[in-house]
């Protein structure tokens, strides 16, 4: 190990002296990677996401220098949706700027659950807003993992009682049937655990309708649908698969308004392509609608105005693009609440896992970030890694998405015992000591 | 004069049907050996292990493993994806099932599961031929993924289907440092690759040799077709199937049916295409080629574009990536239909005879 470490150092001078120029400056970065999707099946809607993510990074930068004195840095990497292309790219970004990644946030399940297995030895949390394993939010078992906003299983329990309050109560739910048209993906199964709890306890039937990805074809699938009537559609696709079931839910004549997508089949991309057939289309939000609001002016400011950003002018205020906004919204204050108490110097990645894991964002706090009408106010925990469980619906009327809902909490009397079930699965199959939430401070 | 055979005698039948019967070779391959073994360990970083080093070393086994059924048997696959889920799939489940088994037993018992569905979807290939089997082996694939996806139990009833791999262990030491993973890999890798080459100078090797250039003929000679091709299907499989569980515990440590699906096969295929057919030193050189060119070409682009003043997007170097890759592919197909290691054959010969050519 001697001869290896003099070697890493002797390698470290040699560097040091040929950046030596920019390293002063360098010191006082904090580095935040971005994994993306610019290119392949799902970059329809991975590019207004990465779009939204980087400007408001950028945004801060130019309007704040930064938070709190802190320049922020930013390189994409582009994983193209595949689990071993976006392990590579964490590996290449984990160790960039003077305290490495802040935090990971991979947009895809696949990936989430590879570096489930490796944050913990690289100490970078992972920020999987609205997505990734719903059990990871036991932050006793899943110590680096932040599924912030919603899991999937908060996801099931709203829209089943989205669908239970257009019915007139869950008393009405008995004996009806909703179906479930998922990516044949970790993705597209998370919600099954839940959706069977709750048909159990609500006495409707549960058809499950699995769709090969990439999931352009589905004319078989939707002849299952003609053939078995189910009351609700609930569609959890993702990429060309949205559209597609859309359009082919057009052309089978089933309700439109009687499908319900899960925020990741609620956006712009998922119902343009369909045209007509997608009028009356119904998706769950996370949290936050289309539109533009107060962060949107500065975004437009200090980054759009300046032709530093990548999105499209119609991308700008969409579902995807504020939802770049929002994650990085969080990211960054979870620095913030980091730095409050280590110091505003760049923060390591431990240094942000726990700042992640106190971010508390009032409505006070949200309204003077721009982002009033957008979320909620979040707080996370130790036990509570997902901060907040609420959500909301909204339509498609075929110009553009429309909030029909109000706010619903996703019932924890349901998932609760879910989480423990599989986190405690998990930790003895990973020989796993879960942490004391109540000695954490 | 690098290659300077002369006062090289061989006065023995072992010496003559040695592996590498050139002195110089011996010399070179234990120099890379040590290498790969002592040397890398001290200079890489984590990142290369992990996303270079790994990878490729994992690979190449897999087209090893392949190399054995299409090079060297003459059988074309295109279920090598499943066959590397059959591995991983089998490693996980005794892993889990039978917890008192350490995960290298599980890693190469995993291969005897492989060369069993191996086998059995050999048996077809007793009858069709070439693109036919092509057909009938791209079954497999779609099996695979059926039964990886569909059979909950294959999964631990998990609620994703996506599994995690145990931590890997050997009496007490962890071995799940970035070093110790490669060493892992690399041993397991160089020890069957040695197994494997000599298989294919014993004669099981050359049954299926006379089976890949002429099956008529060398049934009329004596070869058992059915025992050849099985054989090549089972020894295929095995080696593959150690290389899919390699690639769940060690490459990936949580994976899903989508790691081993159909892409995987291609992948393999173009590894062993490109590498050359019918070569161990091929199999590797593919799975180089094939695993580090996207990553060279997606981080060098960026920077090379930076010397003549151009800012290249995310997006565009990963088109300009997939172009020039491909474009590559078809460039080194065109100047060597043998693959690489049918141009280093010929530079070695060039260089035996060097600097005095006939």
């Amino acid at each position: 190990m001697g001869i290896r470490k003099a070697a890493l150092l002797g390698a470290a001078i040699v560097s040091a002296g040929v950046i030596a120029a920019t390293a002063a400056e360098a010191q006082n970065e904090q580095f935040i990677p971005g994994l993306v999707y610019r290119t392949g099946a799902y970059a329809p809607n991975g590019v207004p996401f990465a779009d939204g993510a980087a400007d408001y990074i950028a945004m801060l930068n130019a309007r704040d220098g930064g938070i709190n004195g802190v320049k922020l840095t930013f390189e994409e990497c582009e994983t193209g949706y595949a689990t071993d292309r976006g392990v590579e790219c964490y590996e290449r970004l984990k160790g960039k700027g003077p305290t490495g990644a802040a935090y990971f946030s991979p947009l895809s399940t696949g990936i989430t659950f590879a570096l489930t297995e490796k944050a913990p030895g690289d100490k970078v949390p992972l920020i999987t807003m609205g997505y990734g394993r719903a059990d990871s939010r036991d932050g006793a078992v899943f110590t680096w993992n932040f599924p912030l906003l919603g899991t999937y299983w908060t996801a099931a329990s709203v829209a089943i009682q989205y669908i239970a309050k257009e019915m007139g109560g869950f008393d009405k739910l008995k004996g009806k049937k909703i179906a479930l048209l998922y990516h044949d993906s970790p993705y597209g199964k998370e919600p099954i655990a839940a959706l069977d709890v709750m048909s159990k306890k609500y006495g409707f039937e549960f058809l499950q309708i699995p769709v090969p990805a990439p999931g352009s074809e589905q004319k078989s699938q939707w002849l299952q649908i003609r053939q078995q009537k189910p009351d609700y559609v609930l569609l959890w696709g993702w990429g060309v698969m949205n559209s597609a079931a859309v359009t082919e839910a057009g052309n089978v004549n089933y309700p439109r308004d009687h499908m319900i997508g899960v925020w990741w089949s609620g956006a712009e991309p998922d119902v343009i392509p369909a045209g007509d057939k997608a009028a009356g289309y119904k998706a769950l939000m996370l949290q936050h609608p289309a539109g533009k609001f107060g962060v949107h002016a500065d975004v437009e400011k200090y980054v759009i105005s300046q032709g530093k950003s990548l999105a499209k002018p119609d991308e700008f205020g969409q579902v995807l693009y504020n939802r770049g906004l929002v994650n990085s919204m969080l990211g960054t204050e979870a620095i913030r609440t980091a730095m409050a108490k280590f110091g505003n110097k760049p923060m390591t990645g431990e240094q942000v896992r726990w700042g992640i894991e106190h971010l508390d964002l009032t409505a006070d706090r949200i309204k003077k970030l721009g982002f009033e009408g957008m979320i909620g106010p979040i707080k996370v925990s130790c036990a509570d890694h997902e901060g907040a469980r609420l959500s909301r619906v909204h339509q498609w009327d075929g110009k553009q998405w429309k909030v029909i809902s109000d706010w619903f909490t996703a019932d924890d009397a349901i998932i609760e015992p879910l989480v423990k079930d599989t986190a405690g699965k998990y930790a003895a199959e990973k020989k796993i000591t879960a942490r004391d939430c109540s000695k954490e401070s | 004069m690098i290659y300077r055979e002369a006062g090289q005698y061989k006065v023995s039948y072992q010496a003559d049907e040695a592996i590498f019967p050139i002195a110089q070779d011996r010399v070179v391959m234990l120099a890379l050996l040590a290498v790969a073994f002592f040397v890398v360990p001290l200079v890489a970083s984590e990142y290369v292990y992990r996303a270079v080093l790994i990878p490729t070393v994992i690979l190449a086994l897999a087209a090893i493993g392949l190399n054995v059924l299409m090079g060297y048997c003459g059988q074309v696959s295109l279920g090598s994806g499943a066959f590397m889920g059959v591995g991983a799939y089998a490693a996980y489940n005794l892993a889990i099932r039978l917890p008192f088994l350490n995960p290298f037993v599980c890693i190469l018992l995993s291969g005897f599961f492989a060369a069993a569905v191996g086998i059995a979807f050999g048996i077809p290939s007793l009858r069709i031929k070439g693109f036919y089997l092509a057909v009938a082996t791209l079954a497999a694939q779609f099996f695979g993924d059926w039964a990886f996806l569909r059979i909950k139990w294959l999964t631990n009833n998990t609620p994703s289907g996506s599994v995690n791999a145990p931590p890997l262990q050997i009496f007490g030491y962890d071995l799940s440092s970035p070093t110790a993973n490669y060493l892992v890999a690399l041993a397991f890798t160089c020890v069957l690759g040695l197994g494997v080459k000599n298989i294919v100078r014993g004669h099981v090797g050359r049954q299926w040799m006379a089976i890949r250039d002429m099956d008529i003929a060398a049934e009329i000679i004596g070869v058992r077709p059915m025992y050849a091709k099985l054989t090549a299907f089972a020894v295929s499989s095995f080696l593959i199937g150690v290389s899919g569980a390699l690639w769940a515990f060690v490459y990936l440590g949580s994976w899903e049916p989508a790691a081993f699906d159909i892409n995987r096969s291609f992948e393999l295929m173009f590894m062993v295409i490109i590498g050359g057919l019918g070569s161990i030193l091929g199999s590797v050189l593919g799975a180089i080629f094939i695993v580090l060119l996207p990553i060279f070409l997606n981080q060098a682009l960026p920077p090379l574009g930076a010397l003549f003043g151009w800012h290249i997007s995310t997006a565009t170097v990963s088109h300009s990536e997939s172009m020039i890759f491909g474009a590559l592919i078809v460039f080194f197909l065109v100047v060597e239909p043998h693959g690489l290691a049918r141009l280093w054959s010929v530079a070695k010969e060039k260089l035996r005879l060097w600097p005095f050519p006939h």
